[in-house]
């Protein structure tokens, strides 16, 4: 038993970090520079070859910077669905995908790809106004599909939405730590108050719940494990949940500042709400585990409870 | 990152669990907890059994009678002692808080004198810190711990309060103030307290449940050997941060593996009674989950503690989500139970009567949910201190 990352995985951590912690966003070409489009594809498509598990670091990191271009609709969503050809073009820059669900496309506009149930489609249609003005959504124009050599796989998509929101939920708390620390009222930082830093605590300990489901999900994913769709299921549900939490327990510390539009909390909040509407609320994933726990199995997949 | 066992940690499983099953006599099989866990005669000898066939003390270094093994085998220990709803060992203060505190600040002599017999469960323990005006503040503790003027012996003067197992131990660890003068942090002497010394009472506490799990303990003028100085006079503090971090770095995962037992009781519960209502599938998935976010925080601290050696910050978090979620599983299988949720010979013969009631105490008892969000706000999140 190792539940850690490894030292390479977290390095790209730290490299991911600084990089996005240094610009205010980054441009496509320089994350296809990064080899971050090619993570998990093979060498031979001009991949790094790499897994779920090193995406898994990416989604949190990106999620933590509040990244607003398609990674997570191309990586997270399109990328199963993808033959060797688009994976190379993936890889190299060349095409940005995104996928249809619950018949919208999330980043409709700036990608050229769309995967649908009934293959791939070009990515024209209308871009609806959205919360989370960071990653629209659109709903596709009829027009011509074309085959895919894959399919979508929600487990994955869950996962990834549920790390996303870990790293949400982690940069809400660190803003938050920061006010309460530097606020003064009654001649004492805000921080001292328990009514303050006690809200932060139960945010520090729901982002610890919410990062180990995400990962175990991850690990699931990765290992192609037969518990992958309940522990995605559950991570979902929770991570999603613990990410808009963080965010209001935030917007509450800071008072005043946190509900203006000039402060970027209400930006992570509105992302937390889209991921949590993403693909099913935490009401209906927890409903899909109800039926692993209490029936053993959900449409053939059985579950482990211990 | 692998969630597998490793082919060690399979083999350990398999075995515990096959000894689990050749040796756990049925009528301690689904154990409620509470004063379930230090009574009766079939207790000691199945914690006599589980000595004997040297599980206590699995990570324990070789040198001290401890098997020296990973910290992964304890927790696959715990694992399968709930998976089979098997009682705990009877000497858990033991186990886990007086004897690594021992381990860790105790003489040779000392070390000699108890570890073998708190493995061999022939010992029993309890803690002697809380008292009646010092409860979430150990500093204010006022039981005196005074070195005699010849220097043989301390003289043991106070009361305590909320021991477990005081009523069987043997021993107490416990920690009272040796400087009434000295600043706080620095005031406390830690010693070790034979319970059947002359001016040593105890008296148990009836609690909410109607048992008495827990005691006061009365000490005039006890005579305690100058050789049951812990650490040093004046440095009881330190000492004492020890046993508590002994007692967070275990704790989640005993905490855990009972609640898994809760929640699978929960799961047949709610199979029998209302599966098919959305809102309680709403609650009931609510635990599953958590529960496993709770197992899975445990195993991320457990390679951490693997891999460094220290225990991380989650220990605090893990008690507190636990302690919320079990009083939260207690109150929605009494709702199951509809109208009959009173009756306590119904179908689960009271068991959840019980655990709702003794679930009271969970965000009080091993640090206060308010004193473990103090701990997590200032300690882990650096926030300025409160105090």
């Amino acid at each position: 038993m190792n539940f850690a990352f490894t030292e390479e995985q977290e390095q790209l951590r730290q490299e991911a970090r600084s990089f996005l912690a240094g610009r205010d966003e980054p441009s496509w070409s320089e994350l296809v520079e990064l080899g971050w489009l090619g993570v998990s594809a093979p060498e031979q498509l001009g991949g790094a070859g790499l897994g779920f598990l090193e995406e898994a670091v990416l989604f949190e990191e990106l999620g933590r910077a509040l990244y607003a271009g398609p990674y997570f609709a191309t990586v997270a969503l399109a990328l199963p669905a993808l033959g060797d050809e688009q994976l190379a073009a993936v890889a190299a820059g060349k095409e940005r995908w995104s996928a249809e669900i619950d018949g919208l496309v999330p980043d409709l506009a700036s990608v050229d790809w769309v995967v649908t149930d009934e293959g791939a489609a070009r990515a024209e249609g209308q871009e609806l106004p959205t919360m989370d003005e960071t990653r629209p959504l659109g709903r596709l124009a009829t027009g011509e599909r074309t085959p895919l050599a894959g399919s979508l796989d929600r487990p994955r998509a869950l996962a990834a939405t549920a790390l996303e929101a870990v790293g949400i939920a982690q940069r809400a708390l660190e803003l938050g730590i920061e006010h309460a620390t530097q606020r003064q009222q009654f001649g004492k930082p805000i921080g001292v108050y328990q009514a303050v830093s006690h809200k932060l605590a139960d945010t520090y300990v729901e982002t610890e719940l919410a990062r180990s489901l995400a990962y175990w999900a991850a690990w699931c994913v990765a290992e192609r494990d037969e518990q992958a769709p309940v522990a995605a299921a559950a991570a979902k549900a929770y991570a999603t949940e613990a990410a808009v939490a963080a965010c209001e327990r935030a917007i509450q510390v800071h008072g005043g500042i946190g509900f203006t539009w000039e402060h970027v909390l209400h930006r992570y909040y509105k992302r937390a709400l889209w991921l949590e509407a993403f693909w099913g609320f935490p009401a209906e994933h927890r409903a899909d585990v109800a039926a692993w726990a209490l029936e053993g199995a959900r449409d053939g997949v059985p579950v482990r409870i211990a | 990152m692998d969630l597998r066992d490793t082919p060690q940690e399979a083999e350990f499983r398999v075995e515990v669990r096959s000894w689990i099953e050749e040796n756990l006599p049925d009528e301690l099989r689904g154990h409620r907890g509470g004063a379930a866990r230090f009574e009766g005669e079939a207790l000691r000898a199945w914690s006599l059994a589980l000595s004997e066939a040297g599980y206590p003390g699995l990570t324990w270094p070789a040198e001290y009678g401890g098997r020296g093994a990973p910290y992964s085998f304890q927790a696959i220990f715990y694992e399968e002692i709930a998976r089979s709803e098997a009682p705990p060992h009877v000497g858990v203060i033991g186990l886990g808080m007086a004897g690594p505190t021992i381990m860790a600040h105790g003489t040779e002599a000392q070390k000699e004198r108890y570890l073998a017999k708190i493995l061999s469960a022939e010992e029993i323990w309890c803690q002697g810190f809380s008292e009646p005006n010092a409860g979430s503040d150990l500093a204010a503790v006022q039981t005196s711990v005074t070195l005699a003027a010849d220097g043989t012996h301390f003289v043991v003067s106070g009361q305590k309060v909320w021991s477990s197992y005081a009523h069987i131990a043997d021993f107490c660890i416990l920690v009272g103030r040796g400087d009434p003068e000295a600043p706080r942090y620095q005031n406390l002497t830690y010693v070790i307290v034979d319970m059947h010394a002359p001016g040593v009472e105890v008296r148990p506490l009836r609690q909410i449940t109607g048992e008495a799990e827990f005691n006061e303990i009365f000490f005039t003028d006890v005579q305690v050997p100058r050789e049951n100085l812990l650490g040093e006079i004046g440095q009881g503090w330190q000492v004492a941060m020890t046993t508590l971090l002994h007692e967070r770095a275990t704790l989640g995962f005993a905490l855990t593996t009972g609640l898994e037992v809760g929640v699978r009781k929960l799961l047949a519960l709610a199979r029998e009674r209302g599966a098919d209502d959305a809102a309680i599938r709403d609650r009931v998935a609510r635990e599953w989950i958590e529960l496993h976010a709770l197992k899975f925080t445990n195993y991320r601290a457990l390679t951490r503690l693997m891999q460094t050696g220290l225990p991380g910050p989650e220990g605090s978090g893990v008690k507190l989500h636990w302690s919320e979620q079990n009083q939260r599983l207690t109150k929605l299988a009494l709702e199951l139970h509809g109208s009959e949720a009173q009756l306590l010979d119904g179908e689960s013969g009271g068991f959840w009567q019980f655990q709702q009631l003794r679930s009271r105490g969970n965000t009080i008892e091993a640090g206060t949910s308010e004193i473990l969000r103090n701990i997590i706000a200032e300690r882990v999140l650096g926030l300025p201190r409160s105090r």
